[in-house]
């Protein structure tokens, strides 16, 4: 059975580089939230194995996603990976805090998400 | 013949039959026996022929040296081939992660190409330019600038970091980001940050067939970006064509609508 993978992300540049780069793996589906709120919604009303997340985005941002996703008994196990411009550890620490699982400073490689999501799904 | 008899008379066959497999085994076993026993007749007569004559050891040793001479070679010629292979694997390893790296740099490229021409509307050109530089290049403090009115003005139009206010507006030629969109050539200092808004790390000047149109100015790079890679050059080289076009295409774009809608209008009053 294939993965679903969840991109959150403002950027529709970032969105369209990360669904380049996942596309790489196999067999799985994309889908794509435009903000935290469209998010939210995709993430609560659908199956996901993971979702990337970024953390300055309008509407809902991502660290009041993460906090609700882990919040919330049903979404608390998707792993989750932020992906953001914010590079001082204290951002990361905040995310990690929150229980992000990994954290990917901008400007990333393709490469890099690759591995990241496989070692999650590995990790199911 | 009553029934005890007949059930008798089965148990003996099959003991019979039994009896008789063992037999051919036993047989069998004794054939084995015997031909064992003359091959080892055999090599005791060979080794016992050889002790009493010399010149078949020496024979023998002949044999057997030449063949250890001959693995010593084989083993040297495998050893060869084993070192080939492992420097022709370590070849592909890094090859691998070249093309690796190569496939990353066309991805933002294609990305971000088509992002640039995936609109023809001015704010939105900006506003992709700006995500391109920060996610891609991985800029902090930057801005887009545009050359506007008959006195060649640059004026920035976009900016990240800092206030757009904040950022100076030069002319053609002057200055360091003016000299570099005279020049028509990007500048890049060596260097990760400069708090003179009057003096960028960075500055792409935004071309189309040979006329300039505005330009990116780079301040600073974010935190955990140490200098730049051989993509941000690539990156800041298909800005410099892309990006002017998709600029210079959206005015084009917005200036015909503004006309078209005049035209219509005057029709309109025309026609009523």
């Amino acid at each position: 059975m294939g993965h679903r993978i969840l991109i959150v992300e403002d950027s529709p540049t970032m969105r369209q580089l990360l669904v380049f780069a996942l596309r790489r793996l196999k067999d799985v589906e994309i889908v794509e939230a435009q903000d935290g709120m469209d998010g939210l919604r995709k993430i609560s009303s659908d199956h996901f194995d993971i979702a990337l997340v970024d953390i300055n985005m309008p509407v809902m941002d991502g660290l009041k996603l993460i906090s609700l996703i882990r919040g919330d008994e049903s979404l608390k196990q998707i792993p989750i990976v932020v992906i953001t411009t914010e590079g001082a550890s204290e951002d990361r620490d905040r995310a990690l805090k929150l229980g992000a699982n990994e954290y990917l400073s901008k400007p990333i490689q393709s490469n890099q998400v690759l591995s990241v999501v496989k070692g999650l799904l590995k990790a199911e | 013949m009553s029934e005890q008899d007949t059930k008798l008379s089965s148990r003996a066959e099959d003991f019979l039959a039994l009896f008789n497999k063992g037999a051919e085994f036993t047989r069998e076993l004794l054939r084995e026996n015997e031909r064992l026993r003359k091959q080892l007749a055999s090599v005791t007569d060979r080794q016992e022929s050889a002790a009493r004559n010399p010149a078949d050891w020496e024979k023998l040793r002949r044999e057997l040296m030449a063949r250890i001479a001959s693995l010593e070679e084989e083993c040297t010629t495998v050893r060869e081939r084993l070192d080939q292979v492992e420097l022709e694997n370590s070849q592909f390893a890094q090859r691998y992660v070249e093309v690796e790296e190569e496939n990353n740099n066309l991805a933002n490229l294609y990305v971000s190409s088509y992002q640039l021409h995936s609109t023809l509307d001015l704010d939105e050109v900006v506003k992709i330019i700006l995500e391109i530089v920060i996610n891609l290049i991985g800029a902090e403090v930057f801005a887009v600038y545009l050359l506007e009115g008959e006195d060649s003005k640059l004026v920035p139009v976009a900016a990240e970091g800092r206030e757009l206010s904040d950022f100076p507006a030069t002319t053609l030629g002057n200055g360091v980001l003016g000299k570099a969109v005279a020049a028509q050539e990007s500048t890049c200092w060596d260097t990760e940050r400069s708090e003179d808004l009057a003096q960028p790390i960075v500055c792409v000047p935004l071309v189309v067939q040979n006329r300039p149109i505005g330009a990116i100015a780079v301040y600073s790079l974010l935190t955990q970006k140490d200098g730049f890679s051989a993509l941000d050059h690539e990156l800041f080289n298909m800005l410099g064509g892309h990006a002017a076009t998709a600029i210079f295409a959206a005015k084009l774009y917005s200036q015909s609508e503004r006309k078209l809608n005049t035209i219509q209008g005057f029709i309109d009053l025309l026609t009523k």
